[in-house]
């Protein structure tokens, strides 16, 4: 739990607050059979792990509901969203199995705060997880309460009755059969759960563990898919706002006169926020570009190369994140001892959706729509900045095209806010590409320092692992060593070290830590002169963990095949979310120019029972695609406040070119809980390429990205 | 400046009088409200903002709407035809070849231009033709597979 209550410290997270009393909910939802579930039991307890030291967590009062209509539909409130990591589907599943309802007949309500309960966030690949098992359990309960409703209409007892797609019958005479829709015709049950009813076991699912196409594919083919810039309320404005050039420069003067040859526009001002309003976003565009602004300059004065002595500078105390043996008494044993810094810059989330947010006014009710991975935290920020009530602000996420954590910062949802009450008309923000790079909170830049030995027998002697500014996700090493020391120095969120806003990204810290952790590890190997794979396996006891590399091994081929000429095979191994990962590849380098082109990545995973395996994969493909990017081009660079890549014509994003042969194994583990999958994948990239480059060139690569001038670098090294 | 600018969009005659500088995009977006046709840089390297004019993909966010001016354009909206999915999204769908779907549209409308020019792509032609989309949930493989299926379908079809 360790990782996830260091996410959350790390997002502001408000209270409960559910907007309205169960009474005006109840009426909101009209008829039917509605389940309240309340943290109680074994679940509370789950949810109590999740709390910060604020103390403050799921709501206590209910936090998953769902109705059954009087049309038989089953209606799935969540405060989750969907960003294209596929809960839409997968939650959906769950319920169908616990109901006995084909999944067509669930609908899901996502991240509307004012139908669905509070909830924290979708990050940390903690939807399956946490928010999974409170959901089954109000299917389960919803099931039961139906069940109890036949027993009386059939006056047959409970336990002689079955569920088909819906359908309540009498084992003993199939006949005699109610439907839910009937049992819901004219009903107004609201059942508040207490103790959760038993879920279905893992060889009772029908649904849940069988491929299934996403539920949104169709309206994302026809492009009827809203998404927040897609949304217009009657009136709306588009916003432009006036930025500075550089982070830390503020503004001194500004001339807004010349806006005015754009017909239509309207400047608005609120102390350091000018905008052009229009109803075209291109003439608000065009009309903000006449706006003449002069800025201080910034006080900024590091750069992307001088970042890391700066961070090691202000880095404060480590702390111990774990320790185990005696440092000193390992160091002894050691014959051979290797001392190792790892570098990674900033990376940007780059979701192809840039930040977008619609804000309407209306008397005292303010509705938002915003790309956000946290629509009740934006409620609550939306509230502070117009000085209003949370209860009358109801943010409703439409898709969001893309998050990977950059979209639990809800900037421009303050900004259209602000905007929409100076305009008195509903106005949109949103943020061009140039804004994007700009206000992004980037993976911050991090170092990694390592010292370990091997003895004489090429056993493992000691680690001493220091981490500044990645934080502790993914530090802590899985492997059988006696002695041993895991410090992190400054959280994942920097405290103030960084230059600019930076946050959580895709598996934040983990990756910064699985390829400093599995880099050293095959230095390591490779001066005991053994196989990367046998040295990991000689110091593995995680059977879990042996399972993904042996069958990741299998798979690639890692024994039997040899690699051609000018290219190498790498292997790294993680665990994120509580998901074990173990990731080989083939990489090809050109040891001329320093391009390394990944032909092939076998990823085996092993993340308990997977709701819908097809959706695992999907995300297993994605993190693998998108870490090579982190792997190989990905980094921010800037002087002083200004940042220097402001588009995706110099910072490139993996492309099809890019593409290798990928190949994906879910180790079955059925009857294990269900563990994260948006994340896990992503966290061997850094290093499985890193570790296949060295093979095929001898060269060691110690800083992120990889970009072919690197490559160069280490191969003209000793 | 304003004129009127008259073309085909998505089968039906369409006329309006506008600012025939602006960028494509933007009127398809918000003069015309198709919203399928999505922003993603303004700088014509992300392919998000991808429409077909006379069939052909195209940039709409850097292309001024004079251009488009007696054209024929097709946006995503406007692929089915009767109610019945093109190949390529009915394969989309079944190759589950995407994920948030902000770049979907584009991709698509992407691969039908290189479809038409090329209708049985190898593996490298299609990475090729798709080269200058981007994608960031990494949906590549299952884009590729995507595609290669429609070829097969429409060919077979033929």
């Amino acid at each position: 739990m360790t990782d996830d209550r260091y996410l959350e410290l790390d997002f502001t997270d408000d209270g409960p607050g559910f907007p309205m009393t169960r009474r005006e909910l109840l009426q909101l939802l009209g008829s039917g059979i509605i389940i309240l579930f309340t943290g109680s039991g074994a679940i509370a307890q789950r949810a109590e792990g999740r709390r910060g030291q604020s103390g403050e967590g799921l709501p206590g009062d209910f936090n998953a509901f769902l109705r059954v209509g009087e049309d038989g539909r089953v209606t799935c409130f969540t405060g989750k969203i969907e960003m294209g990591q596929g809960i839409v589907t997968s939650l959906a599943q769950m319920l169908a199995d616990e109901l006995d309802v084909s999944l067509d007949s669930v609908d899901m309500v996502m991240g509307d705060t004012d139908l669905c309960p509070w909830d924290m966030g979708t990050f940390g690949s903690m939807t399956t997880r946490f928010f999974g098992p409170a959901l089954r359990a109000a299917g389960a309960e919803a099931r039961a309460v139906l069940l109890e409703l036949a027993a009386e209409q059939l006056g047959t007892p409970v336990g002689q009755l079955s569920v088909e797609d819906g359908v309540v019958f009498d084992r003993a005479s199939r006949n005699r059969r109610v439907s839910y829709a009937q049992l819901a015709q004219g009903k107004r049950i609201a059942k508040h759960l207490e103790t959760p009813p038993p879920i279905k076991t893992p060889a009772a699912l029908k649904v849940v563990g069988k491929p299934t196409t996403r539920r949104d594919a169709l309206a994302k083919v026809t492009g009827a898919a809203k998404y927040t810039g897609d949304i217009r309320p009657p009136g709306m404005l588009y916003a432009k706002i006036l930025r500075p050039p550089a982070h830390g420069a503020t503004l001194k003067s500004v001339d807004v006169s010349g806006a005015s040859e754009v017909k239509g526009a309207q400047v608005v001002r609120d102390g350091d926020l000018v905008a052009v309003l229009h109803e075209h976003p291109d003439k608000a565009e065009r009309a903000l570009s006449k706006i003449k602004a002069e800025f201080g300059p910034s006080p900024l004065s590091e750069d992307d190369a001088s970042i890391f002595d700066y961070l090691l500078k202000v880095a404060p105390e480590g702390e111990d994140v774990s320790r185990g043996g005696d440092l000193a008494r390992g160091g002894a044993r050691a014959a051979e001892v290797f001392e190792k810094t790892y570098l990674n810059s900033y990376v940007a989330h780059a979701p192809i959706e840039p930040h977008t947010a619609v804000v309407q006014i209306e008397g005292k009710k303010t509705t938002v729509w915003a790309s956000t991975q946290t629509p009740f935290g934006a409620r609550d920020e939306v509230a502070e900045a117009l000085g209003c009530p949370r209860e009358d602000v109801r943010v409703i996420p439409p898709f969001v095209g893309g998050g990977f954590g950059g979209k639990s910062r809800n900037l421009q949802v303050v900004e259209a806010a602000r905007l929409a009450k100076l305009a008195g008309k509903p106005v949109q923000v949103a943020w061009s590409r140039a804004e994007e790079f700009f206000d992004d909170s980037f993976r911050p830049a991090a170092v990694v320092k390592i010292t370990s030995g091997i003895t004489d027998g090429g056993e493992i002697a000691f680690w001493d692992y220091h981490v500044y500014f990645a934080g502790s996700r993914g530090g802590e090493h899985f492997y059988d060593i006696a002695d041993y020391a895991t410090v992190a120095h400054g959280s994942g969120w920097g405290g103030g070290a960084h230059p600019f806003a930076t946050g959580a990204w895709r598996a934040p810290g983990n990756n910064t830590n699985t390829f400093a952790r599995e880099s050293q590890i095959d230095i390591m190997a490779a001066k005991a002169g053994a196989d990367p794979v046998e040295f990991r396996l000689k110091h593995l006891r995680d059977e879990k963990m042996r399972g993904v590399l042996t069958a990741a091994a299998e798979k690639f081929g890692w024994t039997s095949a040899k690699p051609s000429g000018g290219r190498g095979y790498g292997v790294a191994l993680g665990i994120d979310s509580g998901t074990y990962v173990a990731t080989m590849a083939e990489a090809e380098v050109d040891q001329r120019t320093g391009a390394v082109q990944v032909k092939r990545v076998v990823c085996a995973q092993n993340m308990g029972l997977a709701i819908n395996p097809e959706g695992a994969r999907i995300q297993m493909e994605g993190c693998v695609t998108m870490g090579l990017g982190y792997a190989l081009t990905e980094e921010i660079r800037f002087r002083g406040g200004e940042i220097l890549d402001r588009n995706f014509d110099t910072y490139q994003i993996p492309r099809f070119s890019w593409l290798p042969q990928i190949e994906t194994i879910l180790v079955e583990d059925r009857n294990a809980a269900p563990q994260g999958g948006g994340e896990p994948a992503i966290i061997t990239m850094g290093a499985v390429v890193a570790n296949a480059i060295c093979a095929a060139t001898g060269a060691r690569v110690l800083q992120l990205p990889m970009t072919p001038k690197r490559v160069v670098e280490a191969l003209k090294k000793p | 400046m304003e004129e009127a600018v008259r073309f085909t969009l998505n089968r039906k005659p369409t006329a309006l009088t506008v600012d025939s500088d602006r960028a494509l995009l933007w009127v398809l977006r918000t003069d015309l409200g198709l919203t399928g046709t999505k922003y993603g840089c303004g700088a014509g390297v992300c392919g998000a903002c991808t429409v077909l004019v006379d069939e052909k993909a195209v940039r709409s966010c850097a292309l001024p709407v004079k251009q488009v001016q007696g054209k024929d354009v097709t946006t995503i909206e406007g692929l089915a035809q009767n109610g019945k999915l093109h190949p390529l999204q009915k394969a989309f769908m079944e190759n589950d070849a995407l994920q948030c779907g902000f770049c979907t549209p584009g991709v698509i409308l992407t691969a039908y231009s290189l479809l038409r020019a090329n209708p049985r792509p190898s593996y490298s032609e299609i990475a090729e033709g798709m080269e200058q989309n981007l994608c960031r949930c990494g949906a590549h493989k299952r884009i590729v597979e995507a595609i290669q299926a429609a070829a097969k379908e429409m060919a077979g079809g033929s």
